[in-house]
């Protein structure tokens, strides 16, 4: 038996074309005769537009139209629906304005230059109205969606009849996915009825049926290319205003139109993770055995949409624990639609919940990682079935060994290194390990070389590369053989990118067309070759891309025995989802952060200085790759905790930071080394692979593993993300002052 | 950004004559903020005069003075030997200033002219006394987490930006500037305003001036030297607070000292209060402490600054015990 491609480092199918600018991304095309378009976008937050000028624009030199709701080209299927509804913002159905940034008109010149500049000569006149953009003033509007309600099992609010409690209010501001490549597309109307577009999205199908539902044209006639994606953590789930602008824009001029947004407009155009709330109680006995905690959230939404996501999931089964109840509520504000953010709600909930055993911990005189283990839930106590695998236990003393755990003194503020504070913090996080349907075709040339098709998408993850192991594995041909092809609507069906389940899902069906592949060139092979006649296909051994029969006597290549038959390709296509097996686990993945971190005693300012996170993912399919993504989430994480926070004037409804400069992801300083372990383990029923699903959980709970170590370095409980000097500074004694 | 004309003179002269026929013209160095203004339209020059031809690149040392071009890159003045080894304070500070790329780019002169970062200046849909006169001030009853404690006005709160500055200002550094009527020479400390009542001037340079140099005289500080930026992330951030301090002490006596801080007013503050309170006394974790008292003095905070009081005091402290045990 050779070695398994699967668990391999295997570097990058498409790494040198990323590395060489051989990749092309969608503002990389270019079709002919191309108009280039920018967005003119509403200064106010609330109100009507009550006109809009555009001599000065349309006179500007290379300028071909400004489309507005006063002259865009008809959305066919804004019919199906009522203004005010909501139905999302559809962009120039009226004049209405719901937020600051909101797209008002798109101007279309003949370089991007100019078309920058006329769209600084359109003048908008508004009818503004009151707009409320603070969700602290806006608690009164708070409501329920029937899409997250209530939930409780055992008695509700039993914590407060626990011996030892602790209740307390968690805060965590807007924050902006802000991949390096911005959000915009390029549509081309090459008929009335036929549009290509190139896209930044995570699911060209997705897209597609988008298009397909609002312009009421055959699905086969809209083609979406999407091979390349400069990032996105999320943004690019769905189609946005901004790209239907542009559709419009080149339905009406009649040619190809590409918009790029700006860096600011990303704050406002392509969703956020909302602001929010979190109140978290929680009781447990003196012996440190949770007996009952709520958990009640509030987060922001648009007028037009209610975005709901999974703030409060983890509490409902992460602990062993008899009594839960979970209340969610948005509060519809003047802003633009938030979107999953990289960890989604889970991310954000993770940090009360985790920060809120930690605080307990303390109560407790009991280690927050001996908290977590005595409370840890054998069984899924929300759905009461087992989990379909669960090595938390193991990834904690991974994490735990590698850190040096041990060695923490417990006390708070008791630890110094060279003048600083020193504190060791950790937590755990927890997404659903998923599995959906996607199809994917197979073709095997008459040269050897192997084919897959997918309207997959690839972020960043690697999810080619992936792929192509798992196709290496099942099939017997070097991976050097095997090409896997996404990112296009021509392709046969695969979801978007998001929620950490594409190696489960579109692995699955890679690892289904190739099984089925393999029978179909044994069935060949067994009725056209001679040697093969007696044999059935599971008795066949399939090795470097040939078919040998069991005794290992006679071999035929896969080349051979397609130019035998005079076949230039044998092709296969295969769908896959899972079955029964969801309705009887619980399916989930989980991960430990650990994190070491130096509190600056005089200036508060801190610098994690070690991490250490584990996860609980089944079977590692690159353990390159897969490193590479626990990484990219704790970056991410350290911009949660220490540094990003998207900042509104209510006054004005304005971002007052909507660029790199002072919107602060963490840069290479701030990433301190990083050790990533994988426990490794299959879970036996999720998929083929054994894989579950990694991108989510690299961030989930990170947030709260900084600010427990910093609680424990100095003694002060921050609540409130991120963690700035300031936030610290009032705790510092000043005759502390050290060099 | 709007169309513009450019024009690349090769001598002083062509380039203050082409700024004279020109009010709206700017001239443009290594475009690192210049070119951010223009596309926020905060500044819309019909002229760039692009003045990179011009032989201002020398950094030499005449007598004991060290005379720095104006176009010479924030990179290659932290990385020349005289100033690593004579100018430290100043080599410190350029370093922690913006990231590698943009000291690459940008220049000692441009990193004098550089605006302010208050978010209203560049957004042009918002009131901002700076950009536009009597518009209001953004930032009074907004988000002023990052504005000035010291020397603001009703009119405008804003900081200067540069960690430069806050080394040369210390380093009693002048500026040579020339114009239709030649040169002169401004001391650093006098070249940045305070606003005032008219904040749209962030110095005392005359619109069609040009900087041509800056000095550093001799000085004796080149060991107890320290530049504290203390900052929201590790690298790439504007200062919250930063502390330039530069003493000399032998046997145990603060014998000469400087401190400016950085992120604190709308220009380089110096504090001579401090400097003189120290100087004849002993380096002592007291005398610091009541330095850092004596500067924090009348300090004016605003909604969400007010830890900018306490933060100075602590990171005045913790600058002169750097500095004394360097
Ligand atoms: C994201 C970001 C982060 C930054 N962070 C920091 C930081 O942490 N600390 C810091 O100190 N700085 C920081 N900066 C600012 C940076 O230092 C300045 O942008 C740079 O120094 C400007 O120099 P320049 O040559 O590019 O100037 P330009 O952009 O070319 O010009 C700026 C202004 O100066 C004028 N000017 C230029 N040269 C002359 C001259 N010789 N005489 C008269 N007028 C002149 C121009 O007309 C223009 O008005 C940051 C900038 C950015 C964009
Ligand atoms: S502080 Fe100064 S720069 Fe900022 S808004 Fe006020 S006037 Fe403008």
């Amino acid at each position: 038996m050779k070695k398994p491609q699967t668990g391999q480092p295997m570097d990058r199918v498409d790494g040198r074309l990323k590395v060489t600018g051989g990749a092309k991304y969608f503002a990389d095309h270019q079709p002919a005769d191309m108009q280039f378009a920018a967005l003119v976008c509403s200064t106010i937050s609330c109100g009507a537009i009550a006109s809009i000028s555009t001599t000065k624009a349309l006179r500007a030199p290379g300028v071909a139209d400004v489309v507005s709701h006063l002259n865009a080209p008809p959305v066919p299927g804004y019919k199906k629906t009522n203004p005010g509804d909501k139905n999302g913002l559809q962009i120039f159905r009226d004049n209405r304005i719901y937020s600051n940034g909101q797209p008002v008109a798109i101007v279309v010149a003949n370089t991007m230059e100019r078309a920058v500049y006329a769209a600084s000569l359109v003048e908008v006149q508004y009818n503004q109205e009151t707009h409320y953009t603070n969700m602290e003033a806006g608690m009164d509007k708070a409501f329920q969606n029937n899409r997250m309600k209530d939930y409780s099992r055992g008695e509700i609010n039993a914590w407060q009849k626990a011996p030892v409690t602790h209740s307390a209010q968690y805060t965590i501001p807007l924050e902006v996915h802000n991949p390096m490549e911005l959000a915009g597309i390029i549509a081309h109307w090459t008929s009335p009825d036929t549009l290509t577009l190139y896209a930044k999205t995570q699911g060209v199908k997705s897209v597609q049926e988008t298009i397909q539902e609002l312009f009421e044209i055959p699905e086969q006639n809209i083609t979406v290319h999407s091979r390349f994606v400069g990032g996105a953590f999320g943004m690019a789930l769905r189609v946005w205003p901004l790209e239907i602008a542009t559709i419009l824009a080149a339905k009406k001029i009649r040619k190809p139109v590409k918009l790029v947004i700006t860096r600011e407009q990303m704050f406002t155009l392509v969703g956020y993770r909302p602001n929010s709330s979190q109140k978290i109680s929680m009781g447990a006995t003196a012996d440190g055995k949770l007996t009952g905690i709520t958990h009640e959230a509030v987060a922001i939404t648009s007028p037009y949409e209610d975005f709901t996501e999974g703030i409060v999931a983890m509490t409902k089964f992460m602990y062993d624990c008899p009594n839960v109840n979970t209340r969610y509520q948005l509060v519809p504000l003047n802003m633009s639609t938030p979107i999953w953010m990289r960890g989604p709600g889970e991310a954000t909930g993770s940090f009360a919940l985790e920060s809120a055993i930690d605080e307990l911990s303390y109560k407790l005189k009991i280690d927050p990682l001996q908290l977590r283990i005595l409370n840890h839930a054998d069984t899924d106590p929300e759905r009461n079935l087992p989990f379909s695998s669960k090595y938390l236990k193991e990834a904690y003393q991974i994490g735990a060994e590698k850190i040096g755990w041990s060695s923490r003194n417990p006390a708070p503020r008791s630890m110094q290194e060279n003048g600083m504070l020193v504190g060791y913090g950790m937590s755990s996080g927890t997404f659903g390990a998923y599995r959906g349907k996607a199809t994917v075709s197979a073709i095997l040339k008459s040269d050897g070389t192997l084919t897959l098709q997918s309207a997959a998408a690839d972020i960043g993850p690697g999810t080619a590369t992936a792929m192509v192991q798992i196709a290496a594995d099942v099939t017997g041909i070097s991976p050097d053989k095997i090409t896997f092809m996404l990112g296009e609507s021509t392709f046969p069906y695969a979801p978007e990118q998001g929620g950490s389940a594409t190696v489960s899902t579109v692995g699955s069906a890679v690892s289904d067309v190739c099984h089925a592949l393999l029978k179909e060139l044994a069935n060949l092979a067994i009725s056209q070759v001679p040697a093969f006649k007696q044999t059935t296909p599971e008795l066949i051994i399939y090795e470097d891309g040939q078919l040998i029969t069991a005794d290992r006597q006679t071999k035929i290549t896969h080349e051979a025995l397609l130019q035998q038959q005079k076949l230039p390709e044998v092709k296969v296509t295969a769908t896959s989802q899972g079955g029964e097996e969801r309705k009887k686990y619980s399916m989930y993945s989980f991960s430990v952060h650990f994190a070491k971190v130096h509190v600056h005693p005089a200036t508060g300012v801190v610098r994690i200085q070690h991490i250490v996170s584990v996860a609980d993912a089944g079977a590692i399919v690159n353990t390159k790759t897969a490193r590479s993504q626990m990484i990219g989430g704790v970056v991410g994480g350290i911009g949660m905790a220490l540094t990003e926070e998207a900042i509104l004037d209510h006054r004005f409804g304005r971002f007052v930071n909507n660029n790199y400069a002072d919107y602060h992801v963490p840069v290479n300083a701030d990433t301190p080394p990083t050790d990533v372990y994988f426990v490794n383990k299959k879970d036996p029923y999720i998929n083929p692979m054994g894989s579950k699903g990694l991108g989510e959980i690299a961030l989930i709970g990170f947030a709260a593993a900084v600010s427990n170590a910093v609680f424990h370095a100095t003694g002060i409980r921050v609540r409130d993300l991120p963690i700035t000097p300031d936030k610290l500074l009032h705790i510092v004694s000043t005759e502390n002052a050290t060099a | 950004m709007n169309p513009f004309s450019y024009v690349r003179p090769n001598s002083l002269k062509a380039a203050i004559d082409a700024m004279a026929r020109d009010h709206s013209a700017r001239f443009i160095a290594g475009g690192t903020n210049l070119l951010d203004l223009m596309k926020n339209g905060v500044t819309l020059p019909e002229k760039l005069i692009d003045i990179n031809q011009l032989p201002l690149r020398e950094i030499r040392q005449d007598g004991n003075t060290l005379h720095i071009g104006a176009l010479v890159l924030n990179s290659d003045l932290a990385a020349h030997e005289l100033v690593k080894t004579q100018h430290p304070l100043l080599s410190e500070a350029l370093l922690a200033g913006a990231s590698q790329q943009l000291r690459n780019m940008a220049t000692v002169g441009g990193n004098m002219m550089q605006r302010t970062r208050c978010t209203y200046f560049y957004d042009t849909s918002m009131p901002c006394n700076k950009r536009q006169p009597n518009s209001g001030c953004g930032a009074i009853g907004g988000i002023n987490r990052m504005h000035a404690i010291f020397g603001a006005s009703d009119n405008c709160i804003a900081v200067h930006p540069s960690d430069m500055c806050v080394a040369l200002a210390a380093l009693d550094a002048t500026v040579l500037v020339a114009g239709p009527k030649g040169e002169r020479r401004i001391p650093f400390t006098d070249f940045h305003r305070l606003p005032g009542n008219t904040p749209q001037l962030d110095n005392n340079l005359a619109k069609n001036e040009l900087i041509t140099a800056v000095e550093i005289p001799p000085h004796p500080f080149t060991k107890h030297i320290c530049y504290l930026k203390v900052r929201d992330r590790a690298s790439y951030a504007f200062a919250l607070v930063s502390v330039a301090v530069a003493m000399d002490i032998s046997d145990n006596v603060i014998r000469n000292i400087r401190i400016a801080m950085g992120g604190v007013a709308h220009k380089p503050w110096r504090l001579p209060d401090a400097e003189k309170a120290l100087t004849g006394k002993a380096p002592t974790s007291d005398n610091f402490r009541l330095a850092a008292t004596i500067a924090t003095q009348g300090a004016k905070t605003y909604a969400h600054n007010g830890f900018k009081k306490d933060l100075a005091f602590n990171s005045i402290q913790t600058a002169l015990l750097k500095a004394a045990t360097a």
